[in-house]
């Protein structure tokens, strides 16, 4: 689909207020019902949309469990539960029982602030990583059981984010320290280490990478980062689904010149569209550029939000729905729904 | 008692005498780098009881302003070029401004180019705000923190 001849324009469905601090972070569950917020007031909130009003509503509020600020959440696959993490140095799971949220399992282990928490494609694994400097991957055991299988040690300082691949069980983590570093399972030893660092080296980043997010395919990813600029990745998607489990990564193509403060998050839609959220309160849309096929593709600026919050914007998620409808979170304490929409 | 001081004798200048500022010098809501200066040139030291103007820690020219682009940049000078209190004084001018301004303008605080040693690994947690949050939800750092700002030794 080529966007540029399309005509769009972002339109602000609601404000979702609530939260008493910068909210951090968003995570939809995987069927695009609800939306978890989590904020610096050390709550994390549950919007739900009602069928009736098509207008978004908190439909809970999970308290009293976490004593320090909820920095990250995401959704298990199957929907069921709901992982946060927290500078408190723990990771809390969540499970719908009845109708209320109930933290079933305390993970422990990180000697200070957990930065963020990602589930594998399965749901069989759970990453988290910390200030500490390392990253754990946990696995999931029958009666919400969680037992750490590997401490991974490499990043240099502390790490800001993880991601599972969408598709295979290899883990991105990004970080303080300017760098991504894939980690992958070994055949035979159930041993996990890094099987690739992206750094200034490769082109990469020259300062604090903040976040990653992959194209539906997995054969892309896309990294921004207080050094301005967003990045685009590439591996070979033959030798990845091979079944090799692992294909290195090669830089892409920068973006650079577009936000003017830290860019905070990134995130790609399932129909090829890249959101990225800044220090800089505007919201700024990618997409693939079909006019240089010489050079291979290359990403152009689609469409910008100037102002969208009256603050940075921390964390820009596109729902799975049908409708392009975007998610965005804010040191100003509010969520807003939006929708990239035809301009009428 | 000085045992343990990063630096145990600081110079020590004389306070500026303090300028009534003409209101609406600029007949506007604009923000004025003096005035900001006026709100945090009283900070105690976290090491000394003086004050971070009497320190020359900061002064009058350590504030500046693109109120067409909403930026401030603050930059401080350590009394001495290792000094490990630079991301707590960094951390009392983040605390003391939050509220200050209106919530667009953006603040950079930066130690004054030459003036410490890790230049910029310091200016790089100084400006990570996930740092500077969770710095400020550590009890032990909360309570230097406040210290400094509400002091009454000086």
């Amino acid at each position: 689909m080529d966007f540029s001849e399309e005509g769009l324009e972002l339109k602000e469905i609601q404000r979702l207020e609530g939260h008493n601090d910068k909210v951090w972070s968003l995570a939809w569950n995987p069927t695009s019902t609800l939306l978890a917020s989590c904020s610096g007031d050390k709550t994390v909130r549950i919007w739900q949309r009602s069928p009736s009003t098509s207008s978004w509503h908190c439909k809970a509020v999970l308290e009293e469990t976490h004593t320090r600020t909820v920095r990250s959440c995401a959704w298990s696959p199957s929907g069921k539960l709901l992982a946060t993490a927290s500078f408190d140095a723990t990771t809390a799971i969540w499970e719908l029982i009845g109708d209320d949220f109930e933290c079933v399992s305390t993970l422990e282990g990180h000697e200070n602030e957990v930065k963020s928490v990602s589930w594998n494609a399965s749901g069989s694994l759970l990453a988290t990583c910390s200030r500490d400097k390392s990253v754990w991957i946990w696995e999931v055991q029958p009666g919400n059981e969680f037992e750490c299988v590997s401490v991974l040690q490499g990043h240099t300082q502390d790490v800001k984010m993880v991601q599972w691949h969408p598709i295979m069980d290899v883990l991105f983590s990004c970080s303080y320290d300017n760098t991504v570093k894939i980690w992958a399972e070994d055949g035979d030893s159930d041993d996990w280490h890094c099987v690739q660092t992206l750094g200034e080296s490769n082109n990469g980043h020259t300062s604090t990478v903040w976040a990653l997010s992959f194209n539906p395919e997995g054969d892309k990813m896309v990294t921004c980062s207080d050094d301005l600029t967003v990045k685009i990745w590439d591996t070979d998607s033959i030798t990845m689904q091979a079944g090799e489990g692992y294909a290195p990564w090669k830089h892409l193509c920068t973006l650079s010149g577009y936000h003017d403060r830290t860019i905070f998050s990134a995130h790609w839609s399932r129909e090829g569209i890249i959101a990225t959220g800044a220090a800089d309160d505007a919201i700024r849309f990618f997409v693939e550029s079909k006019d240089g096929l010489v050079d291979g593709p290359l990403y152009k600026l689609m469409l910008k939000k100037e102002q969208a919050h009256d603050m940075d914007i921390n964390s820009v998620q596109w729902s799975s729905g049908e409708n392009r409808l975007l998610a965005s979170a804010s040191d100003d304490g509010t969520i807003k729904i939006w929708e990239l929409a035809s301009i009428t | 008692m000085t045992l343990g001081l990063i630096n145990a004798n600081p110079v020590v200048h004389a306070k500026k005498e303090r300028v009534a500022r003409t209101e609406d010098l600029h007949g506007d809501d604009a923000v004025d780098p003096l005035e900001i200066y006026d709100f945090v040139r009283d900070i105690r030291d976290p090491e000394h009881p003086y004050s971070l103007e009497q320190l020359s820690v900061l002064s009058e020219e350590s504030i500046t302003v693109d109120e067409k682009l909403g930026r401030i940049l603050i930059t401080f000078t350590p009394t001495i070029q290792h000094c490990s209190m630079a991301t707590v004084i960094g951390l009392c001018l983040r605390v003391k401004l939050k509220h200050y301004f209106p919530p667009h303008f953006k603040v950079d605080i930066k130690v004054s180019p030459g003036s410490h040693a890790n230049e910029e690994s310091v200016n790089k947690q100084l400006n990570d705000k996930e740092r500077v949050a969770a710095a400020l939800e550590n009890p032990n750092l909360r309570q230097l923190v406040d210290e400094c700002l509400y002091s009454n030794e000086l």
